[in-house]
C-alpha cells in the first residue's frame, strides 16, 4: 500500500519554525557567497559546488535547530559547554599541529576543531547562567561568569587561534554586557585591559605580534605578513566606486590576493563590486543584525533574549572583524566573512546560530 | 522556568540593546568610511598599484647580427634551442629539484657543475640553465611533469652558433654569459636598458669588438602576469630591432684551406690583401670550437681548452710574439737601400762567420757563402751579410726604419688582444730595464738584430703587415676583419673606410730589388722546393727562429723536447708583380732543420690564386740549416708596460751581448707567468 506524501503539510510543518526575514537575508548573503567563491576559484580548484553542498547541509541543520524549543536548548547548554571544554583540554594534550597551531583533534577518519563548538556553547551557557542567577549579588554572579568565559577563551587563544578566541570571548562577553554589567565595571575592565596590554603583548605569539605591527605599517614586511593587507587594500582601493565587474578583478584573478576564497574573500568581492557593493553588503549584514536584535528584544525569557542578543552580536563580530582586517584597520586574525567565505565549519556554526534565533522567534507564541 | 516580571530588568536590557546597536552602527560606519577612503579618495593610487602588480614590461631580446665571410658564407648565426632553466628564487631546494629533474631529463655531472658555477654569479630571480639543447622528447617528458617543478621552465632560446665550427674561431671570438665586468662595459656604453633581457655577450674576437653593432635594440612586451610572475597574456608589443650583420674581409674557404694546411701543427698565419689591408685569413692553430662557449662553457670543456699544452685559446696570430728570424732580412735590405747603407751591387766576402770583439757570430753555412751581394744574401739567407749590415747601420737606424714598417707597434686590427711586440732600440732598452748596467745598449747586441734574432719579437700580424707594405710599395692600410656592416632593417650597407696607416718613402727601384730577390728565394733559394711548379710568381722569404725560453710551466711536462724545437717562418706575397695576397706564417717547433711554413703558404696561394683545394695538410720538408748562434726567441709578454726585463728575456745577466750556451736545450730557464 502506497501512502502519498503530503508535501504541503511537510513544508508547512518545517516552515512553521522558519523566520522568513532572517531566512531571506541569509539566502541573499549565501548567494553573494556562492558567486564570489566561484569567481575566486573557477580558474583553479573549483570550490562552488562543494560550497553549495556545505550550504545545503548547514541549512538543513538550521531547520532542525529551529524546531528545537529554547527550553530544550537551555538543557543542552551545560552538557555542550562541558563537552567542548573536555575536547579543548584534549586538543591541548593530544591535538595535531598544523602550521604551528594545535587546533585539531584527530578522530582517525576525520578531524574536528572543538573551538568551533564553543562558539555556540559559550552564549548558551552564559545565557543559562544569567537566566538562573539573574538576581544574585552582582559580585559572585560576575565572578562565576568570568570563569565560564575565560577558561575556554584562554585555551583557544593558547592553541593559538586568536580569531576563534575573540569570537568565543566576545559571545560570552556580549551576554555579560546585555545582562547589565554596570558601566562602572565595564569602564574599569576597559581601563584594566589597557593597563595590562603592554604585559599581554609579551604573551602573544611572535606571529601575532607581527600582525599587529604589520597593521600599523604594512610596508615594514611587504613580502611577509604585510603582503596580505597590502594586496587586499589594493584590491579594495582599485575597485573604486562601481568595481571592476564580476570576475574581472585583476588582483583576484591573477592570484595576488592570498586566501582569496576563505578569509580574504571580501577583497575579491570589493574589487569586483566596488564601494557600492561594499555598502550593500554592509547594509545586508545590518539587516541581519537588525532582525536578530528584534528577535532578542521580543524574546520571552532572559535566556532567550540574552542568547539571541549574543548570537546576533556574534554575527556582527564576524562581519566587522573580517572586513576590518581585509580593509586594513584590524589585525589579521582568522575570522571568515559570515555566509560568504568558503568553508563548511563556519557555515555550520553560523546556521546553528540562525537556527537558534529562529527557534527563539518561532517558539515565542506558543509558550 | 524562571519568572521575570520586573520591568526594570527588561528596560535595562532594552537599553543595553540600543547601546549595542549604536556601537555596531558606528563600527559599520567606520568600515564604510574606510571603504570610501580606499575606493574613492585613494582610488587612483590603488589603481596604479594594481596595474603595477598586473603588468610587467618584458624585454624582447633582438636577434643578434649575423657574420658573413667576404663571399657571403655564413660564419655566425642564431639557432633556436630548448633549455631547461631554474629560477632559484622560485624553485624549491635546489639540490632536491635537480635530483628530481635528473629523473625526467638527462642531467650529467658537468651540467650540475656548470649550473652551480652560474648560480654563484647570478642574481636571485635570474633564470639559470641546467640543461641546454633538450631533445623534443625530453621537452615532452618534462612538460608532462611540469607541475612538480615550480620555478623550473623549458624555454626556447636563440643561441649563437658557428656553422663552420672551429674555422676562424680566433677571429670570430665567442659568446658567454654576461658577468660583472661585462655589465660595467654595458654601463659605460650607456646600453644598460637595452641589455635588460640579454644574458649573453661577445667575450672575444669580433663578437666582442662589434658587440654593440650586432646586439640590436631590445623590444618590449607589456605582459599581464599573475602573482607568481607567470605571463598570462601579452597586451602590447614593441618589436625589437635586429642587430647589424658583419661582412668580413675573411675568405672562409681560404681560412679553412690554411687551417687544414697546418694539420696537427701549432702556429699562426695572417694573410692580407696588400692593396687595402683586408685580412683574408687569420689562423691560429690549434683552434677550438666557439660553439662550446655559447651557453656557459662546461667546466671540463674549459679545463681541456685551458690546460691543453697547445693553448688553443691563445690567439697566436695577434698575441704571440716571435723573433722573425731570416724573414727580417728583406726588410733589413730594403732599409739599407733606402737609407743608403748598401747598394744592390755591393758585395761582401762571407767566410762563414763574423767577428765582433772577441765573439764570433756564425753563419748558417759552414765555410760561408763566398761573395754575397744583396740579391744572394736574401736568396741564400746569408747571415754574415746582415751581421755586417746591422753593425754598420746601428740599432737606432734599424729601429727607425722598422718602426715605419709597423714593427713594434700594434697594427690596429679590429679585434682585441693584440701584442705590441718588441722593436729593440737604445731607447727601448732604457725603458725596459731597471738597472743602469742593463739599460745600456751594447753594440754587440745589434749584430743578431740584423738576422731577426736578438731582442726582436713580433706578431705574425705585424710581420704580415710589413710584408703587405713591402708588396704594396710602401703603402699600408690598417688591417681589418670587417669590410662592411649591413643594417638588416634599412638594407643599408656601411663600408668600413680604408685607413692608410703606413706610407713609407721607398724608391721603386729599391723595392724592385727586394721583390726580385724574394722571387729568387722561391726560384733558386730556400723556397724553391715549396714553390716548384707554381703557375704564378710568388715572392717569399724563409726564416727559422730558435726557441729560447718556455712560456709558462705547462710546457715543462710531456712534450718538452718538441717544444724546444725551432719555429719555422715564411713571409710571401703573390703574384709578385701585382700582389693580391701577402702573408706571414709561423709553424711552432717545426723541428730542427725542417720547415713546413713554406708548403703551407704554397697551399694557401694555390687556393687563393688558382682555386686549387689541397688534398691534405702541407708536407714537411727540409728547411734552411740552423745557424749556430742565435739569441732570444719566443713569446714576449704582450703588455709592454708592466713587465720587468728579467722575466721578459730570461737571459743570464746580460753581458756585452746576449748569448746562448752551446748546450742550450739543457740550460733553459723556465719562465713562469705571473
Amino acid at each position: 500500500m502506497s501512502r502519498s506524501i503530503n508535501w504541503r503539510g511537510f513544508v508547512q510543518a518545517w516552515s512553521e519554525h522558519v523566520d522568513f526575514p532572517l531566512f531571506r537575508i541569509t539566502m541573499l548573503l549565501m548567494g553573494v557567497g556562492l558567486l564570489t567563491v566561484f569567481s575566486a576559484t573557477w580558474s583553479g580548484q573549483e570550490r562552488m559546488p562543494s560550497q553549495l553542498l556545505n550550504m545545503a547541509a548547514a541549512l538543513v541543520l538550521m531547520f532542525v535547530v529551529a524546531r528545537i524549543p529554547p527550553q530544550r536548548l537551555m538543557q543542552l547548554a551545560w552538557p555542550m559547554y562541558l563537552f567542548g571544554l573536555v575536547l579543548l583540554v584534549l586538543v591541548m594534550l593530544f591535538g595535531i599541529k598544523v602550521n604551528g597551531a594545535k587546533r585539531w583533534l584527530s578522530l582517525g577518519f576525520t578531524r574536528i576543531q572543538p573551538s568551533e563548538i564553543m562558539k555556540i556553547a559559550m552564549p548558551l551557557v552564559m545565557a543559562w547562567y544569567f537566566h538562573h542567577f539573574e538576581n544574585r549579588r552582582w559580585f559572585s554572579k560576575y565572578l562565576g561568569a568570568l570563569l565560564i568565559l575565560l577558561i575556554p577563551s584562554a585555551l583557544i587563544a593558547k592553541q593559538p587561534d586568536l580569531g576563534t578566541a575573540i569570537l568565543v570571548f566576545s559571545a560570552g562577553f556580549y551576554v555579560i554586557f546585555l545582562a547589565g554589567l554596570s558601566w562602572w565595571v565595564l569602564g574599569g575592565l576597559a581601563a584594566a585591559a589597557m593597563a595590562v596590554a603592554p604585559f599581554a603583548w609579551h604573551f602573544l605569539h611572535d606571529y601575532q605580534q607581527k600582525r599587529i605591527l604589520t597593521l600599523i605599517d604594512p610596508t615594514t614586511d611587504p613580502l611577509g605578513s604585510g603582503y596580505h593587507i597590502i594586496q587586499s587594500t589594493i584590491a579594495i582601493g582599485s575597485g573604486g566606486v562601481i568595481g571592476k565587474g564580476y570576475m574581472s578583478g585583476s588582483q583576484a584573478q591573477l592570484e595576488f590576493i592570498p586566501e582569496k576564497h576563505t578569509d580574504f574573500i571580501f577583497a575579491v568581492f570589493a574589487e569586483e563590486w566596488g564601494m557600492i557593493g561594499n555598502v550593500i553588503l554592509v547594509v545586508l549584514y545590518g539587516f541581519l543584525i537588525e532582525r536578530g536584535l528584534r528577535i532578542s528584544l521580543r524574546a520571552s525569557t532572559t535566556f532567550n533574549r540574552l542568547l539571541a542578543g549574543s548570537i546576533t552580536m556574534g554575527f556582527f563580530t564576524y562581519a566587522f572583524v573580517n572586513m576590518g582586517m581585509v580593509s586594513g584597520i584590524l589585525p589579521v586574525v582568522g575570522v571568515p566573512l559570515p555566509f560568504i567565505s568558503y568553508g563548511g565549519t563556519a557555515l555550520v556554526t553560523l546556521c546553528t546560530g540562525l537556527g537558534i534565533l529562529m527557534s527563539i522567534e518561532t517558539h515565542r507564541t506558543n509558550r | 522556568m524562571s519568572h521575570f516580571d520586573d520591568q526594570d530588568n527588561s528596560r535595562k536590557f532594552q537599553g543595553r540593546l540600543s547601546t549595542a546597536s549604536v556601537i555596531m552602527l558606528v563600527a559599520f560606519f567606520i568600515l564604510v568610511l574606510r571603504f570610501f577612503w580606499l575606493g574613492v579618495v585613494q582610488n587612483s593610487y590603488y589603481t596604479t598599484r594594481a596595474e603595477d602588480n598586473r603588468l610587467t614590461l618584458v624585454p624582447v631580446v633582438p636577434n643578434r647580427g649575423l657574420i658573413f665571410d667576404r663571399n657571403g658564407v655564413l660564419m655566425a648565426t642564431n639557432t633556436s634551442a630548448y633549455t631547461l632553466e631554474i629560477v632559484p628564487g622560485r624553485a624549491g631546494p635546489i639540490d632536491q629539484t635537480i635530483e628530481a629533474l635528473s629523473k625526467v631529463v638527462t642531467i650529467e655531472g658537468k651540467d650540475k657543475r656548470r649550473f652551480k658555477q652560474l648560480l654563484r654569479e647570478a642574481k636571485t630571480f635570474e633564470s639559470i640553465p641546467i640543461r641546454s639543447r633538450l631533445t623534443e622528447e625530453e621537452v615532452a617528458r618534462f612538460a608532462a611533469q611540469r607541475y612538480r617543478f615550480p620555478g623550473v621552465e623549458v624555454r626556447a632560446r636563440l643561441f649563437r652558433s658557428y656553422p663552420l665550427g672551429e674555422t676562424a674561431a680566433h677571429a670570430l671570438g665567442y659568446m658567454g654569459r654576461i658577468n660583472t665586468k661585462d655589465l660595467e662595459r654595458i654601463d659605460e656604453e650607456g646600453q644598460a636598458a637595452n641589455y635588460r633581457g640579454t644574458d649573453h655577450i661577445g667575450k672575444a674576437g669580433l663578437e666582442q669588438r662589434y658587440e654593440f653593432e650586432m646586439h640590436g635594440i631590445s623590444g618590449f612586451e607589456s605582459v599581464e602576469v599573475d602573482a607568481g610572475g607567470r605571463g598570462i597574456r601579452v597586451l602590447s608589443r614593441t618589436p625589437p630591432v635586429s642587430g647589424n650583420n658583419l661582412n668580413l674581409t675573411v675568405d672562409a674557404k681560404l681560412q679553412q684551406v690554411a687551417e687544414t694546411a697546418f694539420g696537427k701543427r701549432r702556429g699562426a698565419l695572417v694573410a692580407i690583401d696588400p692593396s687595402n689591408g683586408e685580412i683574408l685569413a687569420l689562423v691560429s692553430m690549434p683552434t677550438y670550437d666557439p660553439n662550446l662557449f655559447v651557453d656557459g662553457i662546461r667546466s671540463d670543456d674549459w679545463d681541456v681548452l685551458n690546460t691543453d699544452i697547445n693553448k688553443p685559446l691563445l690567439n697566436r696570430a695577434i698575441y704571440g710574439t716571435y723573433p722573425p728570424g731570416s724573414t727580417f732580412k728583406p726588410f733589413m735590405a730594403l732599409g739599407a737601400l733606402t737609407v743608403g747603407k748598401r747598394t744592390p751591387q755591393q758585395a761582401i766576402s762571407d767566410p762563414g762567420y763574423f767577428n765582433f770583439g772577441n765573439h764570433t757570430f756564425r753563419d748558417d753555412k759552414k765555410g760561408g757563402h763566398g761573395m754575397v751581394n744583396m740579391y744572394s744574401s736574401i736568396v741564400h739567407s746569408c747571415d754574415t751579410y746582415y751581421y755586417t749590415l746591422a753593425n754598420d747601420w746601428g740599432i737606432n737606424g734599424i729601429a727607425g726604419f722598422m718602426g715605419q714598417m709597423g714593427f713594434g707597434s700594434k697594427t690596429g686590427i679590429d679585434i682585441d688582444g693584440e701584442s705590441r711586440g718588441i722593436l729593440p732600440s737604445e731607447e727601448w732598452k732604457q725603458r725596459r730595464f731597471k738597472r743602469p748596467e742593463q739599460q745600456k745598449w751594447y753594440a754587440g747586441e745589434t749584430i743578431s738584430i740584423g738576422i731577426g734574432q736578438g731582442y726582436n719579437s713580433y706578431t705574425m700580424m705585424q710581420l704580415a703587415q710589413a710584408t703587405a707594405i713591402l708588396a704594396n710599395n710602401g703603402v699600408g692600410y690598417k688591417p681589418h676583419l670587417v669590410r662592411s656592416i649591413s643594417d638588416v632593417r634599412s638594407g643599408g650597407v656601411r663600408e668600413i673606410p680604408l685607413e692608410k696607416a703606413h706610407d713609407v718613402a721607398l724608391k721603386p727601384e729599391h723595392v724592385e730589388v727586394i721583390k726580385n730577390a724574394m722571387i729568387g728565394v722561391n726560384k733558386e733559394g730556400t723556397g724553391t722546393k715549396a714553390f716548384a711548379g707554381a703557375k704564378y710568381v710568388a715572392a717569399g722569404k724563409t726564416g727559422t727562429a730558435q726557441v729560447f725560453s718556455l712560456n709558462g710551466g705547462n710546457y715543462s711536462h710531456g712534450g718538452t723536447k718538441e717544444f724546444l724545437r725551432d719555429h719555422a717562418l715564411f713571409i710571401a706575397f703573390a703574384p709578385a708583380d701585382k700582389p693580391k695576397i701577402a702573408l706571414a706564417v709561423i709553424v711552432e717547433n717545426a723541428g730542427f732543420g725542417a720547415t713546413s711554413a713554406a708548403p703551407i703558404t704554397r697551399q694557401v696561394f694555390d687556393y687563393y690564386l688558382q682555386g686549387i683545394v689541397p688534398k691534405g695538410p702541407a708536407p714537411d720538408e727540409p728547411g734552411e740549416p740552423v745557424p749556430e748562434s742565435r739569441d732570444v726567441a719566443n713569446y714576449v709578454d704582450h703588455q709592454d708596460d708592466d713587465y720587468d726585463a728579467q722575466k721578459a728575456l730570461n737571459t743570464p745577466t746580460p753581458g756585452p751581448f746576449v748569448r746562448m750556451p752551446s748546450n742550450a736545450s739543457q740550460a733553459l730557464p723556465v719562465r713562469k707567468k705571473p
